[in-house]
């Protein structure tokens, strides 16, 4: 028997229109679990490194990770992957909500889908029953619209819908892709419109069977209820009412302007009242305690939700206040455009015209106020008309074909993609190698466990200390009770910091654990439900697979590899490995270059960011050194192999 | 008149819908529970409480299983509560066969809420207990119920006399001596 897992991909070629129903290699599970792992695992066997975003060849794979529909709370992330046309890279993106639980239900881990169809389809699953259908009545339509129009069609208000609108439709590199309130972002919606696949409707009634049942409860439920109490948990943004943070700090416009004595109390009592007068109420997640999505009715538009900072970026990039974010969501998340990158894809472009780079023959009957520009720019950006076709290829390639000197306005992207707007002062090392070696293309996707800053007094720092749970090891305690200033930390101690931060996301995408109760969280105030001194007992309770600290560390350590393994067969190198140039005002090229080194050796990489055949053969992929050789990526060499990080002396 | 107290003891669960974000961990939880053996599957089709969800439109309405009945309703209410719409069916326990609510998905058969009964019992059934959002809570109540005797007596003796008229009364008496056995 099956346990966590279903045992089953589902495989879909658009092309042929055949679906079918595989097992899945059990083996994949015990060494990359499930989710981006496995799914990192797929793409490197399966999509040749020069298959290019818009061939058919590409996959775009839905991952319910290994612990989804599991008693593990808020165990729900839905795991998307494909190879995207904007970076050229492997594609990270996640949502949560109920889509991946019901996959499991249907009896899928995954589903996998290749070619693209001759016209506008939508894929029906219900447990074996799976059926590709016609979708052009929903051509056009919008992405929670698309959701109402299926539940109709289908007569069953519990299908969970994954959509796109018409931004992904029309290929626009910042589509996402929508369930519910809950988007996956990071450009995976272009690739979903390039197959014409305009939704997937899910629904299943099967077991999902856990291999120690009472332990497994147990724990979960002591967990569930560690998420629900205190606040170390889910996002606080969605009660705390002060924002300064974001307003004062983060860059306005296209990541140019600070703004620091912008939040007021008179700001704060406005903003707060014109939420709680629209907002039907906070909603969770599959299985959490917590309810971190704000439901906004505004009048006019279409209901939506909102995370985090996805209630600022508009406005900020505008210049304008939170009413203008409330207007402009219900219309962008219909269409299916990602808030973080658009904004800024339109601060860019007004920065253009003011520059005298593009010119008013560029943007006809434009408005003149900057509401009017964002819903304009939108509007051509979705359709991709005139200037909107070029935007809608996202800032960098945008800048290129614009020319003219476009390209220095191309200045807040790594890896051709846009970062948040943080414009800094001193070199913060730490931010420098999870912004520079990152793959999952945001910072928010990296950092996480090790707090940001340190605290003032060591009595504050010994309470801190004796409460946390989390780290991986005991020196990391000690790194904290000794740091006083941000940057006086030791190189290797940065190794270390940033590796641990790295190791949870990974692990939370191949288990589909939320961010807000595990590799995102920690790093405010340290209460936060999961880590690696408690997820391996999870994750064997659940499946019955021998696992510890150790084994979930160099599980972690392979993942993490495989993703970079696929990304330098597709060109990945030190080179690209560069934070925005004026993310802090003051540069060290020297020393970032020799930090930059240290990680590499710290990771079992030779000086490309290559990862060595000593590091891939201990780590289990023989397969993938052998490959990279063959390619000539690797010569063969005898490269120091990766260091023993955690505890993981086997 | 000749009127009896005796009190009865009646379980309740109370849900404040507005307090309700949807997350479902008492499907989870309740079909843990009923899995044999216990918590070793979940399902949420196998749940006895099923949130009435509609995300898009704001509804969100937990419902425990109750009766079963064998045919759907002809028409419904359509209720107006603060402005949104919902189906008389949104409120409705029954396992019927309009909607695949409280049908075991294997056999077809019936879903009904136990309370989580358990030997030694529960301090509230399991779907109150994972509620963290607050949104599910249980009471117990004792209510005194008044029992007018003679008028309960007459009225059995009408629905006694009717069955006797329709069946014979061999058939009625066959019939209450199989009912008592199966006690
Ligand atoms: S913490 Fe928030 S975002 Fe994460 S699963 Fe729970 S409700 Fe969803
Ligand atoms: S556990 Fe509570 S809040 Fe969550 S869906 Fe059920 S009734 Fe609603």
């Amino acid at each position: 028997m099956k346990y966590a897992e279903t045992g089953f991909n589902l495989e879909v070629d658009l092309s042929t229109g055949r679906a079918e129903r595989l097992a899945s290699d059990p083996r994949d599970t015990e060494l990359y679990l499930g989710g981006q792992g496995v799914a990192a695992k797929i793409l490197f066997e399966r999509v040749p490194p020069d298959t290019d975003a818009f061939s058919p060849d590409n996959l775009l794979i839905f991952s319910a990770c290994l612990l989804v529909g599991t008693p593990a709370p808020a165990a729900n992330r839905t795991v998307v992957n494909t190879f995207s046309p904007q970076t050229n890279l492997m594609s990270h993106s996640l949502f949560g909500g109920f889509f991946g639980p019901e996959l499991k239900f249907a009896g899928y881990d995954r589903i996998i889908i290749r070619g693209k169809a001759p016209e506008l389809v939508y894929l029906y699953i219900h447990n074996d029953r799976v059926e590709i259908r016609d979708a052009s009545h929903l051509r056009g339509k919008g992405t929670t619209e698309t959701q109402d129009l299926l539940k109709a069609e289908l007569k069953d208000q519990r299908v969970q819908v994954a959509a796109i609108g018409l931004a992904g439709e029309n290929r626009v590199y910042m589509a996402s892709i929508d369930h519910n309130h809950a988007s996956a972002s990071r450009g995976v919606g272009v690739i979903m419109g390039d197959k014409r696949l305009k939704a997937i409707a899910v629904r299943g009634t099967r077991d999902l069977n856990i291999a120690r049942p009472a332990e497994m409860f147990e724990l979960a439920q002591a967990l569930h209820r560690k998420i629900g109490e205190g606040d170390g948990n889910g996002d606080w943004m969605a009660v705390d009412e002060d924002d300064s943070f974001h307003h004062n700090h983060f860059a306005w416009g296209n990541a140019r302007t600070r703004r620091k004595g912008y939040w007021s109390e008179e700001l704060q009592q406005r903003w707060t009242r014109w939420k709680y007068d629209h907002m039907d109420r906070q909603t969770g997640c599959f299985n959490c305690a917590k309810k971190c999505r704000n439901v906004i009715n505004w009048p006019g538009g279409r209901r939506f939700g909102y995370k985090c900072f996805g209630k600022d970026t508009y406005h900020m990039a505008a210049f304008l206040e939170l009413d203008f974010t409330y207007e402009i969501l219900g219309v962008a998340q219909e269409y299916g455009l990602d808030s973080y990158s658009t904004p800024q894809v339109i601060a860019f472009a007004l920065e253009l015209l003011e520059a005298g780079i593009l010119t008013e023959k560029n943007f006809p009957d434009m408005p003149e106020d900057s509401r009017g520009r964002f819903f304009y720019l939108l509007e051509k950006i979705v359709r991709r008309e005139g200037i909107g076709d070029v935007l809608a290829d996202s800032v960098s390639h945008a800048a290129k074909r614009i020319g003219n000197g476009a390209e220095a306005f191309d200045h807040n992207t790594t890896k051709k993609f846009e970062q948040l707007p943080i414009k800094l002062g001193k070199l913060n090392p730490a931010y420098f190698l999870m912004i520079a070696t990152g793959e999952k293309m945001s910072i928010t996707q990296i950092e996480g466990s090790f707090p940001q800053d340190p605290l003032p007094t060591q009595e504050q720092r010994e309470a801190f200390v004796s409460k946390w749970e989390a780290p991986p090891d005991e020196k990391f305690k000690q790194y904290f009770l000794d740091w006083k200033k941000r940057d006086d930390i030791s190189d290797e101690a940065t190794c270390e910091i940033v590796d641990w931060n790295e190791a949870m996301h990974y692990i939370d995408d191949a288990t589909g654990l939320c961010g807000f109760v595990s590799s995102f969280r920690g790093q405010f105030g340290g209460g936060v439900a999961y880590h690696m001194n408690n997820i391996p007992q999870m994750i064997a309770h659940a499946t019955g697979m021998k696992m510890d600290k150790a084994r979930l560390w160099k599980t972690f350590q392979r993942i993490r590899t495989l993703v970079r393994a696929v990304n330098v067969r597709r060109g990945l190198r030190r080179k690209d490995e560069r934070p925005p140039e004026d993310h802090w005002a003051v540069r060290d090229e020297k020393y970032e270059q020799e930090l930059l080194s240290k990680y590499y050796a710290f990771k079992g990489w030779n000086s490309e960011g290559i990862p060595t055949r000593q590091t891939l053969e201990r780590l289990d992929m023989g397969y993938a050194a052998d490959d990279l050789e063959r390619r000539g990526i690797l010569k063969a060499d005898a490269g120091a192999a990766a260091r023993e990080t955690v505890a993981a002396a086997e | 008149m000749n009127v009896d107290v005796s009190s009865k003891t009646v379980k309740e669960i109370i849900a404040d819908i507005d307090k309700c974000t949807g997350c479902r961990a008492c499907e989870m939880a309740c079909s843990a529970f009923h899995a044999m053996p216990r918590y070793s599957s979940i399902n949420p089709a196998r749940s006895r409480i099923r949130v009435v969800a509609d995300e898009l439109n704001d509804e969100y309405v937990p419902v425990r299983a109750g009766n079963f009945t064998r045919t759907g309703c002809d028409g419904r209410h359509v209720y107006q509560l603060k402005g949104k719409k919902y189906s008389e069916c949104s409120f409705c326990p029954a396992s019927c066969p309009t909607r695949d609510f409280f049908i075991e998905p294997d056999s077809g058969l019936p879903l009904k809420c136990d309370m989580c009964e358990d030997e030694p019992p529960l301090a509230e059934p399991l779907c109150v207990t994972v509620c963290e959002p607050g949104c599910l809570t249980y009471a117990v109540r004792q209510v005194e119920a008044e029992v007018d005797a003679p008028a309960e007596r007459e009225a059995m003796a009408r629905g006694l006399a009717s069955l006797v008229n329709q069946h014979g009364i061999e058939a009625v008496i066959e019939n209450l001596k199989r009912v008592s056995k199966g006690q």
